[in-house]
């Protein structure tokens, strides 16, 4: 439904045109996402005149926007980590491995007793303290993460190999954690990642945010980011150029590792509890998704993380309409696996080199195709 | 550097590990499976029956099948993503078509193989005119699969036809008062043709050579474009029989049927000595793999302390440290 073929595009004026104005037009592919959230948007204006009202209540916005915000906020999280792995030409479909094993992490060490506390109903348990327990699940997520870099960066492995071993693997581990249970979480501060407001606006937006904000500072106001598209367009020669190809390749994995944890800590709140076999099922589809249609190529190389979030949001608008619909949520399954099929196929060189025939006067301009790059091995 | 099979300068031959090489992932397979069956025997009483060991090939055979066909993916120098969500389609639209519209089994599983091949067929298009990695196209497959199974039903689907509850019952007796299932004997045709198609016909030597070095297979006019879709046809038509094998074994169809195969498939076929670089592989390890994968699963059966999950993670372990010795022999043979 979404991925419309690029348009053809204006016949290029006579004057020596703006470098980049093709690109700013169909290849920043920011134009195709916002037309279909906005698309998303207006169906579901038709059909839920509401859709828009923001109320307040208890001091707290509430509305079906603010729903949907807060519950893409994992995916948008990590989406983040997975635009860096994607931008360096790799792949991590570990993440819903990850997500499952934070969250169980986080549960086992809340640990699962419901305590009455003289009929007013339950008393906070936990067997850590708060923020032991958000560290350790978060440095397991990290350690995980870092598990995929040592494996990929150091021994060389194919990253779809080396993550594959995770997300199967992952899942046991997550089981093992939780004794094969759901553990279900009796401590309403912890509640607070995933279902709290300050200020009024959801918690788990502000965790967003900062994610965001230490990304973006980190890739675009350092080379780094400069350093991960290089990689992604050509490992070899940035290495020749000097650029740490090895540490920066391994730090994105432990990265969205990280990412992935702390959607693990947001989604175990949101639902209360921790299950090894259901938590983050299949968010490494809706990750890829959301950073493929926010712009990023999956052969790497150019990056857009806020390209990521709004993907993130689509994912989340969609899933939503289609719950409203009526629909059974699984069957999104087959859009999403269409639409990447899709976008792979548009992303693909060959579809680039019909465009660049189309109009060979701009091929001198389009840096961000290598064909050089190599691929597969590594 | 020393070039292959050539004298070293010192006058000393290579030694055996490094001449013998190709077959030394293999070796080292089956001296595992040996070790391992070994313990198994050891440690537990019954284990070393005939008919537990039969039992690797009956709870496994639909492992066996699309590991044969991951085989030849694997050695292409592709890989498939998509084979565990294809049997749990096929496991879908048999039971949906046998049970919900009275389709009779001499039809369906022809059309579900059928199925299974134009999947892979279409995915095989892709990869090879669009130039697209094979791991993006067979993960957008196996979403694309697993979200047909719920569009089918979001529930479990019982076959209660007497064609599939009658294949599944019966037994083919073997001496020693113990028997095979009809899946043990359709995983042994179906590798024994793969090892055939591999090593006798012009189509298994393409894709070894496609494997090696496809721009070298390309300009020694062999017909790589060709190839390449057809392996992954052939390995669609793998995994849909593996999962007319499973509706045997289930007599169910569910969306959530073999999920993580992919990754089993693979481990399975790593472990039986191919090499994830392409080029490089047996179908005669690949059973052997499956072997293998069925003693780590009896071994934690029989040990009952342990939980399931344990097999996974074994498997992984494994896979991960046969990949990672492969990456051993590939610098061990640069140098």
């Amino acid at each position: 439904m979404m991925p419309v073929p690029p348009t053809p595009e204006p016949p290029p004026p006579p004057v020596a045109p703006p470098p980049g104005l093709v690109r700013g037009i169909v290849g920043r592919d920011h134009f195709w996402a916002l037309a279909t959230l906005s698309l998303l948007i207006i169906y579901n204006l038709a059909t839920n005149p509401h859709f828009f009202a923001i109320s307040i209540q208890d001091g707290h916005l509430y509305g079906s926007i603010i729903d949907i915000l807060n519950r893409s906020a994992p995916l948008m999280i990590i989406a983040m980590g997975l635009t860096l792995v994607i931008a360096t030409h790799g792949i991590d479909i570990s993440v819903g491995a990850v997500v499952a094993i934070s969250g169980a992490v986080a549960a086992a060490m809340i640990g699962g007793e419901l305590v009455m506390s003289g009929g007013t109903g339950m008393e906070d348990v936990t067997r850590f303290s708060m923020p032991v327990v958000i560290a350790a699940a978060l440095g397991v997520s990290l350690l995980f993460g870092m598990w995929n870099g040592v494996l990929i960066s150091y021994f060389g492995m194919q990253p779809i190999i080396a993550t594959l071993i995770l997300l199967g693997t992952g899942r046991g581990v997550a089981q093992l954690i939780t004794n094969g249970q759901i553990i279900t979480i009796y401590y309403a501060p912890y509640y607070g990642i995933g279902n709290g407001f300050l200020l009024g606006i959801p918690f788990s937006l502000f965790i967003v945010a900062a994610v965001a904000a230490v990304i973006v500072l980190l890739t675009r106001k350092t080379a780094l980011g400069l350093f991960i598209e290089a990689i992604g367009i050509n490992p070899v020669a940035s290495r020749l150029t000097g650029v740490r190809a090895r540490t920066i390749t391994f730090a994105v994995y432990a990265v969205c590792g990280l990412c992935a944890g702390i959607a693990g800590l947001i989604v175990s709140s949101n639902v209360k509890s921790a299950d090894g076999n259901n938590a983050g099922l299949l968010f490494e589809l809706d990750a890829i998704l959301a950073v493929v249609l926010g712009g990023t190529a999956l052969t790497g190389g150019r990056f857009f993380l806020l390209g990521s979030v709004l993907g993130a949001l689509i994912i989340q608008t969609l899933t939503t309409t289609i719950y409203a619909a009526g629909v059974a949520p699984e069957v999104t399954l087959v859009v999403k696996g269409l639409v990447v099929f899709i976008v792979s196929i548009l992303q693909s060189d060959k579809i680039k080199a019909m465009i660049h025939s189309a109009a060979p006067a701009r091929r001198s301009q389009n840096p961000g195709t290598n064909p050089g790059a190599p691929g597969g091995t590594r | 550097m020393n070039r292959e099979g050539a004298p070293r300068i010192d006058g000393r031959p290579r030694s055996i590990l490094l001449r013998n090489q190709r077959f030394l992932p293999l070796a080292v397979t089956i001296g595992l499976f040996l070790v391992m069956y070994g313990a198994g025997a050891y440690l537990f009483e019954g284990f070393l029956s005939l008919q537990v060991f039969l039992n690797f090939f009956i709870d496994n055979a639909f492992l066996a099948i699309t590991a044969t066909g991951m085989t030849f993916v694997i050695i292409s120098g592709g890989i498939d993503l998509s084979v565990g969500s294809v049997i749990a389609l096929t496991t879908m639209v048999s039971a949906t078509l046998v049970e919900h519209h009275g389709f009779s089994p001499a039809l369906v599983i022809p059309l579900v193989l059928a199925m299974g091949a134009v999947y892979g067929l279409a995915m095989g298009l892709v990869i090879q005119y669009f130039k697209v990695q094979p791991f993006i196209v067979t993960l957008a497959g196996m979403f694309f699969a697993r979200g047909l199974c719920y569009v089918i039903s979001i529930d479990s689907i019982t076959i209660e036809n007497s064609f599939y509850s009658d294949v599944s019952a019966f037994r083919i007796p073997l001496p020693f008062d113990t028997s095979i299932t009809v899946n043990v004997i359709l995983a042994l045709v179906v590798m024994a043709a793969a090892f055939y198609l591999a090593h006798y016909t012009r189509f298994g030597r393409t894709i070894y050579a496609i494997g090696g070095n496809e721009q070298s297979a390309m300009l020694m006019g062999l017909p790589v474009a060709r190839t390449k879709v057809l392996v992954y046809t052939f390995n669609g038509l793998c995994s849909a029989l593996a999962g007319v094998v499973f509706t045997f074994y289930m007599l169910s169809g569910y969306g959530l049927h073999a999920q993580g195969m992919e990754l089993d498939a693979i481990a399975t076929v790593v472990i039986g000595g191919t090499l994830l670089t392409g080029g490089s592989g047996y179908v005669a390890g690949t059973l052997f793999g499956v072997l293998m994968y069925g003693t780590i699963q009896t071994l934690i059966t029989f040990d009952g302390d342990l939980s399931s999950w344990w097999t996974k993670i074994f498997i992984g372990l494994l896979l991960l440290a046969f990949c990672l010795l492969q990456r051993l022999f590939a610098r061990a043979k640069r140098t």
